[in-house]
């Protein structure tokens, strides 16, 4: 028993081998303090919400608002979505949903369509003038909307678009596309142009190589572009107000009425349930494609 | 089977002239590489007879068709690109076919031309797979297959085999000088391997700051330079060049190392020498002896042993004559020490003599 040869515990410290040990320093104890820190306090105002939207009235009232329902109900999720009041018509937020369903699929289309052929056309077929055009596309993406508001009513209003669906649908398709462009631009720009020169070989010309070859190939891109877009419009409030119209008013817009209503009480519970209704879209694209999003921005942002 | 003719070609970027008044001829079934260091016009001289880029003036003509104004699939080339260039989300199967399928070719025959190449590079095993899934060997292979199904008289060869390793690289080579046997196609290869220039190429285009410095078979361009810049490029170690004087005065002609003349009765002037000039002797490390063993040499000096740099099946000694590095390729395992005398002989016969001032070979 006593041949064994034990190592000297200095000896094994002396020369290591193998995974280096993890352990638990100041800095990284540090770290995760901070992020849960962070954590709660990004995520107690959802708490807040959904707790909210589950109770009644009368629970509300008595100002525990962290504590958990005492009788659990969806009745404020039913009042939301179908009889909440907007003024004096009580049809909640569905009808407002459909209306942004209906502006968010054409406009994301076209953008995302219109971007990827800007972004290609600028990268690979170089016309007299693309820098100029490149240029005014990005100035386009820094002047705050504000400005062009007013002239562009004016300009609606002579080609009789205005406070409609297509007015505004046109409205969401040119300001996403200075920005789409860009991503697709520079995606193209850190693609090997060789693809190119080998397509033009092969005959393709300018739609069969945007099509049979860059399209199939900018699928990460895409999606970060229809998140980015469906987000964008989905939240927008200025636009849908300003250029929907009475007819055409998305949930958003639906939504400020609801909870700035100031005839009889206020009922918290309904418009914290139209709130997370409002917002569910955009969280559930993020859920689901969160990955994407990092992955495809950092490819399209590093390659100038 | 085509020729390729290039007429006063200029072609520029804005202010920046790339080539200036190039003319090339090359003929059929000719394979003609393209040698240059990086940035010498030589892509973009390939990348115009593809039509890949505009040309400012001139004109190129393949075959009897004047092509300057053609789009690049009109004009009968197949080109292959030093990084592949497959289309990723395409299988192997649909990238040598997608040319023929633009091209709106019958079903029947475009799978006969892919199952044809296919056989011809050994790809059969590969046709379902993508790209990603492919060794940079095979995806070469792919690339040249993409070339062959168009059934061109022309292959655009633009530095095919930099990305490999030297293995592949030279299995490869022998691949493609394969493939010229068989097709007997024009081809253009582009490339700055000197190596892959003197074993493919049936004449060698050397080029420098747009200019085609020497135009000529591989032999040729070895022994005989036509400047400075191309004995210098064209070697794999080295030409040794020595500084000194070209006298051709009163009958004698001689190089004059320092003090010492070296006649030149052996030597094979441009044109017949006269008078005196500063002059560069180029003189090739493999003919260089060292020793008693010369009986070819002509001029004969003492030499001492800087250091040996072993190669293998030979070594290279380098020698310090008259305060002039030298450097000489012998068999290896003499045991040459640092600082033995030696006497060098040189062979005038396969020298190489520039005027100091054009550069120029005399």
């Amino acid at each position: 028993m006593a041949s064994i040869d034990m190592p000297a515990p200095s000896a094994r410290t002396a020369a290591p081998t193998g995974p280096k040990p993890r352990r638990l320093s100041p800095g990284r104890l540090g770290v995760y303090a901070f992020l849960i820190m962070s954590a709660v306090f990004f995520a107690l105002p959802l708490y807040v919400m959904i707790v909210t939207s589950l109770k009644t009235m009368p629970e509300i009232r008595e100002g525990q608002i962290f504590a958990l329902p005492a009788s659990l109900t969806i009745e404020p999720w039913i009042r939301a979505w179908s009889t909440a009041c907007t003024g004096r018509i009580c049809e909640g937020i569905s009808p407002g949903f459909l209306t942004s369903v209906k502006i968010l699929i054409p406009s994301v289309a076209l953008s995302v369509v219109l971007s990827a052929l800007n972004g290609y056309a600028l990268s690979y077929w170089r016309f007299r003038g693309a820098n100029l055009a490149f240029g005014l596309l990005l100035f386009g993406a820094f002047v705050p909307y504000q400005v062009v508001i007013y002239p562009l009513i004016i300009f609606l209003r002579e080609v009789g678009l205005f406070a409609t669906l297509p007015g505004l649908i046109l409205v969401h398709t040119i300001f996403g596309m200075p920005l789409l462009t860009l991503l697709y631009r520079n995606y193209f720009a850190a693609m090997p142009v060789e693809l190119f020169k080998a397509a033009r070989v092969d005959g393709a010309g300018f739609w069969g190589i945007f099509f049979r070859i860059m399209l199939p190939m900018s699928v990460p891109i895409t999606i970060v572009a229809i998140i980015l877009q469906v987000t964008g419009i989905w939240n927008d409030f200025l636009f849908g107000l300003v250029f929907g119209g009475r007819e055409n008013m998305p949930m958003t817009v639906q939504l400020n009425n609801i909870v700035t209503t100031t005839t009889g009480v206020r009922e918290y519970n309904v418009n914290m349930a139209a709130t997370i209704l409002t917002a569910a879209v955009p969280l559930v694209v993020y859920f689901v494609s969160g990955k994407y999003f990092v992955r495809g921005i950092a490819a399209g942002a590093v390659k100038g | 089977m085509s020729t390729v003719r290039v007429d006063n070609l200029t072609l520029k970027f804005g202010t920046l002239t790339v080539l200036e008044s190039l003319d090339l001829e090359v003929s059929e079934g000719e394979f003609l590489v393209l040698l240059g260091p990086s940035g010498c016009g030589k892509s973009t001289l390939l990348n115009c007879i593809a039509g890949l880029l505009d040309v400012s003036e001139g004109s190129i003509s393949i075959g009897d068709r004047n092509v300057t104004w053609e789009e690049p699939k009109d004009r009968g080339i197949g080109m292959v690109f030093q990084s592949y260039a497959l289309y990723p989300q395409m299988s192997v199967e649909r990238n040598l076919s997608f040319g023929l399928r633009v091209a709106g070719l019958p079903r029947e025959e475009i799978r006969s031309r892919v199952a044809k190449a296919a056989a011809m590079l050994q790809i059969e095993p590969l046709l379902q797979r993508k790209p990603a899934a492919l060794s940079g060997g095979q995806r070469q292979r792919v690339a040249i297959g993409r070339a062959l199904v168009r059934d061109v008289d022309v292959f655009l060869f633009d530095e095919p085999l930099s990305n490999l390793d030297a293995k592949l690289r030279s299995e490869l080579r022998v691949e493609i000088k394969r493939l010229h046997r068989t097709l007997s196609s024009t081809m253009i290869y582009v490339t700055h391997d000197q190596i892959e220039a003197l074993t493919l190429a049936d004449r060698i285009a050397v080029m420098k700051g747009g200019v085609i410095q020497q135009l000529a078979d591989p032999q040729t361009l070895y022994n005989r330079p036509k400047n400075v810049f191309v004995a210098g490029f064209i070697g794999s170690s080295a030409m040794n060049m020595l500084p000194g004087r070209l006298n051709a005065a009163n009958g004698s002609q001689a190089f004059h190392l320092g003090e010492t003349p070296l006649p030149l009765a052996d030597y094979e002037p441009e044109a017949d020498l006269d008078g005196q000039r500063d002059a560069i002797l180029g003189v090739r490390p493999e003919h260089i002896r060292l020793g008693g063993e010369a009986a070819d040499a002509s001029v004969t000096l003492d030499g001492t042993v800087d250091f040996e740099e072993p190669m293998g099946a030979d070594a290279l000694v380098w020698l310090d004559i008259q305060g002039h590095r030298l450097s000489a390729r012998i068999e290896s395992g003499r045991g040459l020490r640092s600082g033995d005398r030696v006497p060098v002989h040189l062979s005038m016969g396969s020298a190489s003599i520039f005027d100091r001032n054009t550069e120029q070979r005399v």
